[in-house]
């Protein structure tokens, strides 16, 4: 699981079925002082995440499983938006 | 996943037998400015894009989780080609 931040939105009317009803949000991913540390990358939102938010992301198959389909090209998903890091 | 960009398709007569039928096209990485990066996959398409077309990419074994590329040696695959992009760069807390 990592951290990151919602930077953008994308639109896509012709993409796989089971993805239609997700939004895909562009991710910037953070460190825990939430300094940028690598290229945003693309997450289905399970979660209902704004531009700007500070959330948690998990990557590879296990992406599909908040999405509740039985089979999804997706490998980065949303899981969480966070409240507050202490590190 | 990444943002791509297809810029051109992959012929191949000797493959793995469980390929035959697959289209494989090559898709350049992006930035978010849609200027290209140097790195690109080899993927197959699973939503109809074609050369040009700015599209979405999921690598590794999720590449696997579509109808088309269910049990074969696939690891990545087109699954949207993107029609706009709103990147606003508001700072939170």
């Amino acid at each position: 699981m990592f951290l990151g931040r919602v930077i953008g939105s994308i639109w896509a009317t012709k993409k796989y079925e089971t993805l239609t009803g997700f939004k895909l949000l562009f991710v910037e991913p953070l460190n825990s002082d939430k300094k940028v540390i690598a290229d945003p990358i693309i997450a289905v939102d399970t979660v209902g995440a704004g531009p700007g938010e500070i959330i948690c992301y998990i990557t590879a198959s296990e992406a599909v499983i908040p999405m509740d389909v039985e089979m999804a090209p997706v490998d980065a998903s949303i899981v969480g938006i966070v409240d507050s890091i202490n590190s | 996943m990444v943002l791509g960009k297809v810029v051109g398709t992959v012929w191949s007569t000797r493959k793995d037998e469980n390929l035959i039928g697959s289209k494989f096209m090559i898709v350049r990485h992006l930035n978010l400015d849609l200027t290209e990066k140097e790195s690109f996959n080899i993927a197959v398409d699973s939503v109809g894009s074609g050369v040009g077309e700015i599209v979405i990419m999921a690598t590794g074994s999720s590449a696997r989780q579509t109808n088309i590329t269910k049990n074969k040696p696939i690891d990545a695959v087109i699954m949207a080609i993107v029609d706009k992009l709103d990147i606003s760069n508001s700072e939170d807390s």
